[in-house]
């Protein structure tokens, strides 16, 4: 138990004149294993299902069972979906940070509790709603070994008749999230929130601020995960041999995308798989058969997080040097071992541009939505075979595993771009072919699938010494040759790579540049900027490494340009000064946030605001 | 002078029309006389005499001497040369990718039993369907002749260093994880290896062939245990075997007891006569122990050790279709527009 102060304070006037209307942030503490993720979905269904934007995040420790977990749903009427740091709400249920969380709050909070952790006692300046979870579980489930699950859905009985949100919708959730084979538990869990909402009917007189109105600013939206996204983005980029190793927070991505290819890859007529996903033992053999078949021709892929792409750099140099397709999704997560493998970070950046030893570069792609997450995907396998290079694809653990508010992802128009590959007429046709040849002037040769059918199809495929012909070479005018082609391949990526999204305000002198999932709380900062300091601020997001010549255009147009970051030394602000004149260099502001939790808007409006003010 | 010029001689070719040179490849740049020559020799002729199409194998191989050696046997086979003791993972996609190629896999012992021993473990735990030929000279050729895992308890390299610690037998490896064809033999044993070789082209499943190859440069002094001469004094050929392709279909009586005749996946069979030790080549037991015996009596034993045509393989385990997934046509790899609506609709 926390030995926390408690500081006094001034009590509470009922606090209606500062209604916090559809714009709010609830918290679910509880302890993981206990069963709440169930009751927490409900709940930020049912808001979504009222027509109000909404995301969830879930703040979970890397243990199975017994430590403390929290889950915070935002409800913003703005479509704010960033973290919020401020806690409006909170239900808690874990004794063990009950203390802790409750001092946390800021004045006027609202919180819903565990009657006997006594919480009530600890502040003066919050509204307290002490619910007697144990008495209300045991009439609702009979069956005592049940309790302890049924017992979350109290809460979400509770909260809605505190924010008034409607049970029918609460009903609809649960029957979506339990689906039609769990009726029956579904059952007994609408039983548990009913008799929360009774409870709080009879129990409370509602007096804090957090309110929900119904709203039409969600209909025929979805709520999905980014690494559900990515999963789907690759399946539908036709997607067929898989190998992965489980890591943290990549591991779902894999897990779902094996759902989904079960259900929608096996062709009906032969009741055989279009697909092959191999768990490897480990990451330099996942990436290994992620080569070895974008070599054979198959779109390939790993799906992995730091530790896991540390162990890949070897065979990616090899893949960048013999130009072979793959693509490689990393969620990125805080660094190396125990510790925080569970919280979130865009710390692989500088690591991962250049990947494995030599003169390499990469191409990375950097979704920052739910939306972006499928078509970035699909774009992603294009790109790789186009290109006859592994591709990268960066999410990290806020975007991979939290929930998130997307408009229903739209079916890719384009047909599958193969990339340039002969066949046996077109062999018929040439005569021959040289592999690492530059014919069309882009850097990238012609390739040949192994197992076409002609006895001109085949060539050696190996490292770093080859010429154009793919034989083996260690003269230095083959090497240069071969390393200015890639090196002009790349440049050629540039100009194909997907472009930057850009919000620009009147006026803007100064700018802000942000990646990836850093995107929601960098434009709901750029308001704040507005709204509270009267500063206009342009934004700009890449999505993709090699930046395109946007960037620098964006950089000379701003007096300063402040550069977001969720890692302690500024890898993006890094990366981007490698490809910088020194005019624009000295423009660029540094604003990091790395302690694990994603990045909220206000710590980038504070940074701003003290930057500015020197 | 008038006489006419002799006709060229016709061109020996075999039964697809090729000659054996279209499945040589480059210039070996290994030392001469090194054991991994031989096996590149051998498999240019098993491949020649039984008439593969070259453009229908896929070549892989780690790094080493040993690895360099798929670029001098069949030059019209596609091919990757990855990193070191990776062979196993690289073999895996591809094969995955296109399942009607045929795989032929390189590893030297430094690969196979030290930093890629996993990978290899792995391979074997799958049945992945690969030809896996381990040239294993008991060192680290191409960084100058270190001590490799296999190296023999008590062998000495060229310096005089002695080797402490007990060595892995690959075959012995394999088997405990479950290989489905396991083979030893020795890279001066032309027909022992052809035999071995023609086997594993047509077994379905992973082959694991453990070839005692000398390094001539580094392992082939006296202390050695992988040398020309140590293994003319050591080899102990467990069986005598004979291979007959599917398309010869010559119909040889046995005698009871006399031979034992394995079927193979393609029609082809391996007749196996036993030579000394009665000994049973589909028994796992059987070859573990008579390992086990022969490393007592410092006999290296070489032939089929376990052949198991009834596993499934990696493929079948997938239940992968009959042509290669890679180039599936879009419509059957990119789902239809109404299996995202069912999905877009799950999720609202
Ligand atoms: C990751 C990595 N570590 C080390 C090396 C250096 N290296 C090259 S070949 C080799 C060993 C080769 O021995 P073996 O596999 O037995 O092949 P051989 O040359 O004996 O045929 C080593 C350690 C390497 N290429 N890559
Ligand atoms: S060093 Fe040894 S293994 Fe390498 S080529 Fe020479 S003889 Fe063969
Ligand atoms: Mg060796």
């Amino acid at each position: 138990m926390s030995s926390l102060e408690v500081t006094p304070a001034e009590p509470l006037s009922v606090d209606a004149g500062r209604a916090l209307v559809n714009d709010f942030s609830l918290q679910v503490a509880t302890v993981n294993g206990s069963g709440s993720q169930t009751a927490n979905t409900v709940l930020m269904r049912a808001i979504f299902q009222m027509g109000i934007p909404v995301s969830g995040k879930n703040m979970f420790p890397s243990n199975i069972a017994g430590l403390p977990t929290w889950f915070t749903i935002r409800a913003s009427k703005h479509g704010y979906v960033g973290r919020r740091k401020e806690i409006d709400f909170l239900v808690a249920m874990n004794a063990e940070t009950a203390r802790e969380d409750v001092m946390k709050l800021e004045a006027g909070a609202a919180v819903v509790y565990d009657e006997p952790l006594k919480l009530g006692e600890l502040r003066t300046d919050l509204h307290f709603y002490p619910v007697p979870f144990d008495k209300l579980v045991a009439p609702v489930c009979p069956d005592a070994k049940l309790r302890k699950l049924v017992r979350n859905m109290i809460y979400d009985g509770v909260v809605a008749q505190l924010l008034g949100i409607e049970m029918e919708e609460v009903h609809r959730a649960l029957v979506k999230q339990f689906g039609k084979r769990k009726a029956k538990a579904a059952e007994l869990n609408w039983g548990a929130a009913q008799a929360g909402f009774d409870y709080a009917t009879s129990a409370f007189t509602k007096n804090d601020r957090c309110r929900v109105e119904r709203m039409n600013l969600t209909a025929g939206k979805i709520i999905v995960d980014g690494n559900a996204a990515c999963a789907l983005g690759a399946m539908f980029a036709g997607v067929t041999v898989v190998a992965w190793y489980p890591i943290t927070p990549s591991s779902t991505l894999v897990e779902t995308l094996i759902g989904y290819m079960r259900r929608f890859r096996v062709d009906p007529e032969t009741g055989k798989a279009t697909y092959a996903i191999v768990q490897a033992e480990d990451e330099l053999a996942s990436i290994g058969m992620a080569l070895g078949a974008g070599w054979a021709g198959a779109r390939s892929m790993t799906a992995t997080s730091g530790p896991g792409l540390s162990l890949m750099a070897e065979f990616i140099g090899l893949g960048y040097y013999a130009d072979v397709p793959t693509v490689i999704y990393d969620v990125q997560r805080v660094g190396p071992s125990t510790g925080l493998p569970t919280r979130t970070q865009q710390g692989d950046l500088l690591s991962t541009a250049f990947l494995s030893h030599g003169d390499t570069k990469h191409p990375i792609f950097f979704p920052c939505s739910m939306e972006e997450c499928f078509s970035m995907s699909i774009q992603a396998f294009d790109f790789a075979e186009r290109f006859q290079t592994p591709v990268f694809v960066f999410t990290d653990l806020d975007l991979g595993m939290n929930n998130w508010m997307a408009d229903a992802f739209v079916y890719p128009e384009k047909p599958m771009n193969r990339g340039k590959v002969l066949t046996a007429e077109d062999l018929d046709r040439l005569g021959g072919f040289a592999r690492y040849g530059d014919v069309d002037g882009d850097g990238v040769g012609y390739r040949t699938l192994p197992g076409t059918n002609h006895p001109k199809a085949v060539y050696f495929t190996r490292g770093s010494g080859h010429n154009a012909n793919a034989q083996y070479t260690e003269r230095e005018d083959d090497y240069i040759g071969n390393m200015d082609r890639l090196a002009h391949k790349f440049e050629t990526m540039r100009g194909e790579v997907p472009e930057p999204a850009r919000e620009l305000r009147a006026g803007a002198r100064i700018g802000i540049v942000a990646i990836g999932s850093s995107d929601y709380a960098a434009r709901e900062s750029c308001d704040q900027l507005e709204a509270e300091h009267g500063v206009p601020v342009d934004y700009l997001r890449p999505r993709a490494f090699p930046f395109t010549t946007h960037l620098a255009e964006f950089i000379r147009g701003h007096d300063r340009v402040y550069v977001v970051d969720q890692n302690r030394d500024g890898q993006l602000l890094q990366l981007m000064r490698l490809e910088l004149e020194p005019d624009s260099i000295a423009r660029l502001r540094s604003v990091r946030y790395y302690g694990g939790m994603p990045i909220d808007a206000r710590t980038i409006t504070d940074e701003i605001v003290k930057q500015e003010a020197k | 002078m008038s006489t006419p010029a002799a006709p060229p001689p016709p061109r020996k070719t075999n039964r697809i029309g090729l000659d054996v040179l279209s499945y040589k490849g480059s210039k070996t740049t290994l030392c001469a006389g090194c054991g991994h020559n031989s096996i590149s020799e051998r498999v240019i002729e098993c491949f020649y005499e039984l008439g593969v199409e070259p453009w229908h194998v896929a070549k892989f191989s780690g790094i080493g001497c040993s690895s360099k050696s798929p670029a001098y046997f069949l030059g019209m086979a596609h091919a990757f040369n990855g990193v070191h003791g990776r062979m196993p993972a690289l073999a895996t996609g591809a094969l995955l990718a296109n399942s009607t190629l045929l795989g032929l896999g390189v590893a030297g012992d430094g690969d196979a039993a030290s930093i890629g021993l996993g990978q290899f473990m792995h391979m074997v735990r799958r049945n992945v369907p690969l030809i896996c030929i381990i040239e294993d000279n008991g060192v680290y050729g191409l960084t100058k002749g270190q001590f490799s895992a296999t190296a023999d308890l008590g062998s000495t390299q060229k310096g005089g260093a002695v080797n402490d610690l007990p060595p892995f037998d690959c075959c012995a490896l394999a088997l405990e994880w479950g290989a489905t064809f396991v083979a030893r033999s020795f890279s001066g044993d032309k027909k022992q290896l052809q035999a071995i070789l023609k086997t594993a082209i047509s077994h379905r499943g992973l082959s694991v062939i453990d070839v005692v190859s000398p390094c001539v440069t580094f392992n082939d002094h006296v202390g050695s245990t992988k040398s020309y001469a140590y293994m003319k004094e050591h080899d102990l050929a467990l069986n005598e075997l004979d291979y007959v392709p599917a398309y010869e279909d010559i119909a040889v009586e046995i005698a009871e007891g006399e031979a034992m005749d394995v079927p193979l996946h393609d029609g082809s069979h391996l007749r196996i006569r036993k030579l000394g030790h009665d000994f049973d080549p589909t028994s796992r037991l059987a070859a573990l122990a008579a390992i086990e015996e022969a490393e007592t009596k410092a006999e290296v034993l070489t032939g089929v050790l376990y052949v198991n045509t009834g596993k499934p393989t990696f493929l079948d385990l997938l239940n992968l279709p009959p042509e290669p997934i890679a180039t599936l046509p879009e419509s059957r790899v990119r789902p239809s527009r109404a299996v995202l609506e069912e999905v877009m609709e799950e999720l609202r």
